[in-house]
């Protein structure tokens, strides 16, 4: 095997060594009642061209672009990533490095972290960003934990129209808890319904995610301000960090936590990860937050350098007492966003979302003249949900045949959403196809 | 080869980011707009980040720079105890970037997903087959996600069964993350010590080992590098009581085809895909950690899994004692390919790896039992345990030593854990390391321990060779500077 380096007469001389006569003996300390009796029962190595054609017949079965035209979002985004990012991306300096314990020798990564966070903290307005955290449902939920943690308060609120998924994970993370989560419904315009608000007492937080499920851009600070209580803490998240290209960030909305996904920064779908937690919140929160931190300090010559910091908050220090059991970062999926956010620039991720945002208002509007319902009226960024007539499922299944995937259905997540299906369009589409895909759903 | 591994070559200087660049610059193809502009209520539009503009050769130079400064498995041995720092093929890669899995979306149709289902179905099975474990989920993202995992298992079983419990036993000798996750679940960690031996006896389990205990979380092997050899005794002392038994196959790389995790009592294993089975740790991640359980635990993994009926494959949410969900989607799919790949290209010479890694780490020790304090002198597994407690004598300490390692071309070992070891030096070689490699490794050591008797102020000192000497962690963390 071309990954075992040992010869027979390696083996014999380390044998030797160790005192021991052959490589079953190594392990004669362990009690019979704990051996495995039987082999190992698994298929036969394959070489690595037998890997290749076996790894390609499973990905030909899986509908991809450009075989096919993919109007899916939903927290998972296609957006063009440049070659140098790949590129960069796979130095196996940055890929086969280990978390940056002995900072002398990895002050590649540690630099590369400081400016992933740097680069987050201006993107979402927020005074202080973490190394990340594994998804954007992961953030919620330990951003959740978080806020329970400040407000030192045992009910949250959760908006109706945050991912569902995420909504299951925070839900997940809060049942032995024993707190309360409270799911705070939607308007007829696609917004979150805050008029329950008033009549919640001793809210830890509030979590509303911008632009939302539907695609709707929620209106951050009417909802801080209808946040009363100063104790409660607004938490944004997000799906598409793109969108903060354009929009207002949650930090200058008053975002106490800012946190979500960070898949469209250049990492690819992956079939659902692995994806990017970004995390980020007032620096009065710091000694709150879960995950890692990339501090920058000076070397004994005083030259400037990047060390892992304030790890006291977490595991391995404080043990039971630590603010998350979260270990690792997502630290190679934050490196590629870095570089991409680095790509893109300040001028190119204005000009990006811009068009995204453009292209999906023109299908939105296509949609429109073509006679089909948009339910929810407030403004979207590249997503939007349209209703389409009852028997459209026919349709659908007939776009498939024909290679293009016509939006996600809702029925599931919202079961009174029933033939309404939420497109998405970013910058991959042009054109021609936005006006065929019309003219497919209206024939 | 005489000369150490470790030389000064011609590294080059790198400002941050934003100390670069010309507004105006882009280092990204925009295409030209097909559409008409449609402006965006005002009352939304922000300001746009304040990223720096920059052209596609500043950010390569940028990140090829600053990669140089990094020190990876590709560049040298890399004997991070309990980190499995092994050798991470590059057809891994290549599998795991192919177009049809890495451009597809996780909410494609069932009909149109069957490939990337099909591998999550037959990698479950493959996992459960290399522990000896009966089902497998693999949506937790990292090690720590499976340990959490782990717990709400363990809440779920006890509160289907009308007896939530509220302590945890986390002997010394377990990861630093077993408490962390056993307290988000609500469970108050009892520390149980292990013996002159480095083991758990029987006897300190049992004595507080109780109905109120909701089980046990065993590093095994331990972070000793120590097999617990009482395991199935254990095992049977918590299951006496209502308990269950948590594993932390972190270090299974050790026991692969020699241990069936369920016959010596295990309830549930979390496995580390980035550990055992060869993924890249990527400078702290995208890891993924697998959670193995008996038939007895199945029912409350998390949803969605994959089922298989008349040779299609589908994901199903029909399992209603499910504790719910943990991921957005699947878990991190990407790194999943890659370990995938990594059984396929090894079939049953998985055993041969744990062999080797045993082989390897009995190697060190033996060659290096003379010149270090020994923690426990009995066999070990994949690592062995020394500290620094001869070298004291000369004022030189584990971290001394370590840093002084860099100097010769070597990543240090995980240095002060496992606690129960003072001054702990613990050193995992992987069965990647071939023979002279660990000789060049233990003749660093044995002129690094020649140095501390002779010149402790070069070890004092070190590392020298790297571009940054050591660095002021103290004040990073009393005057935290996290942005630029």
């Amino acid at each position: 095997m071309r990954y075992l380096p040992h010869t027979h007469e390696d083996i014999a001389a380390m044998l030797e060594v160790v005192g021991v006569k052959n490589l079953d003996e190594l392990f004669q300390s362990l009690p019979a009642d704990c051996r495995r009796q039987d082999d190992l029962n698994l298929p036969e190595a394959m070489t690595e061209w037998e890997l290749d054609n076996h790894i390609h017949g499973l990905a030909d079965t899986m509908a991809t672009p450009p075989a096919y035209q993919v109007y899916l979002g939903a927290g998972s985004y296609e957006h063009y990533v440049p070659a140098s990012v790949s590129y960069l991306l796979s130095r196996s300096e940055f890929v086969t490095s280990y978390t940056p314990y002995q900072p002398e020798i990895s002050q590649g990564t540690l630099q590369a972290i400081f400016e992933y966070q740097t680069l987050t903290a201006r993107l979402l307005g927020m005074e202080v960003a973490n190394a990340s955290i594994y998804d954007g449902a992961s953030a919620l939920a330990e951003a959740m934990l978080m806020s329970t943690r400040i407000a030192r308060r045992k009910r949250i609120a959760v908006s109706a129209l945050i991912h569902p998924a995420y909504r299951r994970v925070v839900k997940t993370y809060f049942e032995p808890t024993g707190y309360e989560v409270i799911e705070l419904p939607y308007t007829d315009a696609g917004q979150t319904d805050l008029s329950s608000l008033a009549s919640l007492d001793d809210l830890a937080a509030v979590a509303i995610q911008s632009p939302n499920f539907f695609g709707c851009i929620e209106d951050l600070a009417t909802i801080k301000n209808t946040i009363e209580d100063e104790k409660t803490l607004m938490v944004v998240c997000f799906t598409e960090a793109l969108a903060y290209g354009l929009l207002k960030s949650p930090g200058s909305q008053g975002a106490a936590i800012a946190c979500g996904e960070g898949q469209s920064m250049g990492l690819p779908r992956s079939f659902g990860g692995p994806y990017l937690g970004m995390f980020a919140s007032k620096m009065k929160y710091v000694r709150n937050m879960p995950g890692r931190l990339v501090g920058e300090t000076k070397d004994l010559d005083g030259k400037r350098g990047f060390v892992l910091t304030l790890a006291t908050r977490e595991q391995h220090i404080r043990r039971e007492k630590a603010t998350s059991n979260i270990c690792t970062n997502n630290s190679l999926c934050a490196l590629g966003a870095a570089m991409f956010m680095a790509s893109l620039g300040g001028t190119g991720i204005r000009q990006l979302a811009q068009l995204n945002h453009d292209k999906a208002e023109y299908l939105k509007q296509k949609m429109i003249a073509a006679g089909f319902k948009v339910p929810f009226s407030n403004p979207t960024f590249n997503e939007f949900v349209v209703g389409f007539p009852e028997n459209f499922k026919k349709t659908y299944d007939r776009l498939i045949d024909q290679k293009i995937i016509a939006g996600l259905p809702l029925d599931t997540f919202y079961p009174e959403l029933a033939n309404h299906y939420l497109m998405c369009v970013t910058e991959t589409k042009n054109r021609e196809d936005l006006d065929s895909l019309v003219a497919e759903v209206s024939s | 080869m005489n000369e150490p591994l470790g030389t000064t070559g011609l590294v080059l200087n790198e400002p941050l980011l934003w100390e670069k660049g010309q507004k105006g610059r882009c280092g990204y193809s925009l295409p030209k707009s097909d559409v008409d502009a449609s402006p965006l209520d005002a009352k939304f539009v922000g300001e746009g980040p304040d990223f720096p503009d920059l052209s596609e050769v500043e950010i390569v130079r940028h990140y090829t720079r600053l990669s140089t400064w990094n020190f990876g498995v590709d560049t040298g041995m890399y004997p991070l105890g309990s980190c499995t720092m092994k050798y991470n093929p590059k057809t891994n890669e290549r599998q795991a970037a192919q177009h049809g899995l890495a451009l597809a979306h996780p909410l494609l149709p069932g009909k149109l997903s069957q490939g990337a289902l099909q591998l999550l179905y037959e990698l479950e099975h493959l996992l459960a087959e290399i522990t000896g474990m009966e089902a497998v989920s693999l949506q937790p993202a990292a090690g720590a996600h499976g340990e959490l995992a782990g717990m709400l298992l363990f809440y779920a079983y006890h509160q289907d069964h009308g007896s939530p419990r509220s302590k945890i036993l986390v002997p010394d000798t377990a990861h630093g993350t077993n408490p962390a996750s056993a307290s988000l679940c609500g469970y108050k960690s009892v520390g149980i010590k292990s013996n002159e031996q480095g083991v758990l006896s029987p006897e300190t389990v049992a004595d507080h080992m109780d109905t109120d205990t909701a089980g046990i979380m065993v590093t095994n092997p331990n972070t000793l590098g120590l097999f617990e050899d009482h395991m199935k005794t254990i095992a049977d002392i918590v299951h006496a009581k209502g308990g269950l038994v948590y594993a932390d196959g972190a270090n299974m790389n050790a026991v692969m085809g020699i241990v069936n995790m369920l016959d010596v009592g295990v309830d549930v294993l979390h496995l580390n895909l980035h550990k055992t089975f060869s993924t890249p740790h990527g400078g702290g991640g995208p890891g993924s950690g697998p959670v193995c359980v008996s038939k007895l635990l199945e029912p409350y993994l998390p949803v969605p899994r994959v089922v298989k009926a008349e040779n299609q494959y589908r994901l199903s949410e029909d399992f209603p004692k499910s504790f719910g969900k943990l991921h957005a989607f699947y878990g991190n799919f990407g790194v999943m390919v890659k370990a995938y790949s990594y059984i396929l290209s090894l079939g049953a010479d998985l055993k041969k790896v744990s062999q080797l890694a045993v082989l390897n780490a009995n190697y060190i020790k033996e060659q290096l039992r003379d010149v270090f304090e020994l923690a426990y002198d009995r066999p070990c597994m994949h690592e062995c345990v020394f500290s620094d407690k001869r070298q004291a004598a000369h004022k030189v300490t584990t971290l001394d030593m370590a840093k002084r390692l860099i100097d010769y071309g070597f990543h240090p070992p995980t240095i002060y854990f496992p606690l129960v070891v003072p001054g702990a030096i613990m050193i995992e070689p992987t069965e990647s390391e071939s023979k002279e490699d660990l000789d060049r490794f233990i003749t660093a050591c044995r002129t690094i321990v020649a140095e501390a008797e002779k010149s402790p102020e070069d070890l004092h000192a070190a590392p020298t060779r790297t571009r940054t000497r050591r660095l002021d962690e103290t004040t990073a963390a009393r005057n935290p500077c996290l942005t630029g």
